[in-house]
């Protein structure tokens, strides 16, 4: 894997500053890392917090560790909304053009690809992966209409006891329920 | 595979379960209380990985399944986003259709000497042996301990053995450049995928999918989706309730989807 070195602080800073300034006076038009050193694009919902999962410097250093880690833990485990997730960095770091749509987390001058391109290292995880926030996984919305179609089927309405057993109290259900 | 074997590996495994639940039962008593009154986040996202307790898979009545109706495919690229695929410029149509990633296929069955038609909806069939793992050089193709067979991408190398030994013909490969993607279904060129029981819903915690939902909401109920190790859930009860058999049965693959009426 190549290694990069990121600009001293005080560049980054300064780029960040000019950035924010310009997005204040309503000039920046379309929201987009100016260059290297300036990895959070301005209007992301990244650029409204102080630091990424982990801190910053070892985010820098280590993203594509996590990322990695992340992918067999939910491939194999089936775990998946913990921090370190693929689609989190997606929905934080993805910037908004004028008329409030995503751009490509990948696009020239956004957040992956204005060091990607620098440090000269291809990232292919956008090969399958989506760009932009669209069409997340199953969420609790929808879960009342979808408890309606197929009574029974999710676990919430079954009081399901192990076999033999009838159920003697929630102890045994509730984290049959739970767990997949 | 003996069947022998296996047999006796599930009795032990039901009894380990049912000592596990009773000590669960007497030890914990007060803790599962708290859990069982804030049912409302039932469906919470899992923190453990996936375990053999559980092994998913559905069954099909062909009775129920109406000609003509392709509800449970319709959903199913919805939800997958395969509707998001694109023929290819200058394509020829039937080229396209047979080349396109499908993971549920309907089939039409007719019986040529009493004229009877049968219509089903013919997925992965999520085996027990399958032989899309057996022949995979990277593990690419693998079963998730719940049951599920799939393909995992990061190290698919998209040499297609797997759709060449699966004898139900449940695997696509994706020919061309994927344009738009969805978050929950991530898909690209030079994979090869298939059916994975929405297992995105699965890991959120809602046992339930694309295709059974919509099956339901055509009001067909075709399809009952659930998991083949709880005696007492949906999928067993349906199971118990009419005579039902898996394609290929010949193969000993022992397959999580079953169909009736065949």
């Amino acid at each position: 894997m190549t290694e990069f070195q990121p600009k001293p602080r005080a560049r980054v800073a300064a780029t960040l500053a000019a950035l924010l300034s310009l997005a204040g006076l309503g000039l920046a038009a379309v929201a987009q890392a100016t260059g290297v050193g300036d990895f959070v694009v301005a209007g992301s919902p990244a650029a409204k917090l102080d630091h990424c999962v982990e801190p910053t410097e070892y985010m820098r250093r280590y993203h594509y560790e996590l990322i990695r880690h992340q992918r067999d833990t939910t491939v194999y485990g089936g775990i998946r909304s913990t921090k370190h997730s693929l689609e989190g960095c997606v929905e934080c770091h993805v910037g908004y053009d004028a008329d409030r749509k995503p751009i490509a987390v990948n696009a020239k001058h956004q957040f992956c690809n204005a060091c990607h391109s620098y440090a000269a290292v291809t990232l292919n995880c956008f090969d399958c992966h989506a760009t932009v926030p669209e069409g997340e996984a199953w969420n609790q919305v929808t879960a009342a209409d979808r408890d309606k179609l197929l009574p029974g089927v999710h676990p919430q309405g079954q009081a399901t006891g192990v076999a033999g057993v009838p159920a003697p109290s929630a102890a045994a259900v509730a984290p049959e329920g739970r767990e997949q | 595979m003996s069947r022998k074997v296996d047999q006796v590996n599930q009795e032990r495994r039901r009894f380990i379960g049912v000592a596990a639940g009773a000590v669960a039962g007497t030890a914990g008593g007060a803790g599962a209380v708290v859990v069982a009154l804030s049912g409302v986040a039932e469906a919470a996202p899992r923190t453990e990985p996936v375990s053999d307790r559980h092994r998913w898979g559905m069954l099909i009545d062909t009775a129920r399944c109406a000609d003509g109706c392709s509800a449970c495919v319709d959903a199913c690229d919805q939800e997958n986003g395969l509707n998001l695929q694109a023929e290819p410029l200058g394509d020829d149509e039937a080229k396209w259709q047979n080349q396109r990633a499908t993971w549920i296929r309907k089939v039409k069955l007719q019986d040529n000497a009493t004229g009877v038609i049968t219509n089903l909806p013919l997925l992965c069939q999520h085996c027990e042996h399958p032989p899309c793992v057996n022949v995979c050089p990277t593990g690419a193709s693998f079963k998730r301990a719940d049951g599920i067979v799939m393909v995992d991408r990061h190290i698919c190398i998209g040499c297609r053995y797997c759709i060449m030994a699966c004898p139900y013909k449940a695997r696509s490969f994706i020919h061309e450049q994927v344009e738009q993607k969805l978050t929950r279904a991530p898909r690209g060129k030079g994979c090869v995928e298939s059916c994975n029981l929405c297992v995105h819903r699965l890991d959120e915690g809602d046992a339930t999918t694309a295709c059974a939902e919509a099956c339901a909401a055509e009001g067909h109920h075709a399809i009952v989706f659930g998991d083949l190790n709880d005696p007492s859930g949906p999928l067993r009860q349906a199971l118990a309730a009419q005579p039902n058999r898996m394609i290929r049965e010949d193969l000993q693959l022992n397959t999580g989807v079953r169909y009736a009426g065949l």
